[in-house]
């Protein structure tokens, strides 16, 4: 009877408790992609001038899972991940496509070229339209691509290398066993 | 001298519309029929911008609501229906690009939350003010003794004669 004065007390710590999770947990930036374990959107698009062969739809399923790196020459947050997808490239961990969006096809190979290609494959998206098909709403995201071609996953802004290890490896483990 | 001071002062008053209907739109490619052009602007007002988060595309510069904007025009001069244009934007983007969210299971606790916390704090209020009523009454309905009863009777009296000492 005499705990009824704590409902407000309670009331009050249960609010505050769900606004300290939002304010360090979540992030209002961050949406999620509709296309969890949707096919790709259909798209065909040129590479980057002497980068590699041209990306389409069919070339993302390769019966092994593969990251799609949607970059620009522009982007400054994705000169902080480039460091990291060449190592990957170097130790050979997993196959990344480039998606070259609202770029120049001059300033991209540019760009490769001072930075080095982590990509198997390339493909201009001068207009940006294929990257809004993908749902991409900022450079640089990076998909996490099925062996069927199906989207897994999206991560929004640069990857990390934690961010690898928690989010991209379990689905290359999955995927491999 | 003077006119030249009141057209002045009439600029002045009059530069802000000048402003205001200057940032209103967009230098981008519109569509020639207006009644479509109109629709497009309507539905564009009522798409969230990704990048701003609470802007509509209509109200912002950047450069994805500027494509969104077009797409809306294009998906329009195709002679999709307002509800198609919106549908393939909530394809690619989700709910979330949608400023006004739909009523659905997902966001039922969105639309319906502030008036189930309203009732419940309505009913709340309602039974602690009753059980506080109900307390007051509890104490009129105590009798007293008989004897109690005589010593009240006594003190009334002795103070109604002022000598209660």
């Amino acid at each position: 009877m005499r705990i009824r004065f704590l409902i407000p007390v309670v009331t009050f710590v249960g609010i505050a408790a769900m606004m300290w999770y939002a304010l360090f947990n979540l992030n209002p930036t961050e949406i999620p992609t509709e296309f969890v374990s949707k096919p790709a959107p259909e798209f065909s698009l040129e590479p980057v001038p002497g980068y590699g062969p041209g990306l389409a739809q069919e070339d993302l399923a390769t019966g092994k899972v593969i990251l799609l790196n949607v970059f620009a020459s522009w982007c400054v947050a994705c000169m902080a991940e480039h460091p990291f997808f060449m190592e990957l490239k170097a130790q050979d961990t997993v196959d990344i496509f480039g998606l070259n969006y609202k770029d120049t096809p001059d300033g991209a190979a540019k760009w490769l070229a001072r930075h080095g290609n982590p990509y198997k494959r390339t493909g201009m998206d001068l207009k940006g339209r294929v990257g809004i098909d993908f749902g991409v709403y900022g450079v640089p995201e990076t998909f996490v691509i099925s062996p069927d071609g199906k989207i897994l996953d999206k991560i929004i802004g640069p990857v990390s290398p934690d961010m690898f290890e928690s989010r991209i490896r379990p689905l290359l483990n999955e995927a491999g066993s | 001298m003077k006119s030249s001071f009141r057209l002045l002062m009439l600029s002045m008053l009059l530069a802000p519309f000048l402003v205001l209907s200057a940032t209103a739109v967009f230098i981008e490619e519109k569509l020639k029929d207006p009644v479509l052009e109109a629709r497009a602007l309507e539905i564009s007002a009522e798409i969230r911008c990704l990048v701003c988060q609470n802007q509509s595309i209509l109200d912002s510069n950047a450069e994805l609501a500027k494509d969104l904007r077009q797409i809306v025009r294009e998906r329009i001069a195709l002679g999709e229906s307002d509800e198609e244009v919106r549908g393939f934007l909530v394809d690619r983007y989700g709910d979330w690009v949608l400023l006004n969210p739909p009523f659905k299971i997902s966001t039922v606790f969105l639309w319906l939350g502030p008036a189930v916390i309203f009732i419940l704090g309505a009913f709340a209020m309602v039974v602690f003010l009753r059980g506080r009523n109900r307390l007051v009454e509890d104490e009129s309905r105590t009798k007293l003794s008989t004897t109690e009863e005589a010593e009240v009777n006594r003190l009334l009296k002795s103070d109604e004669t002022g000598q209660n000492s």
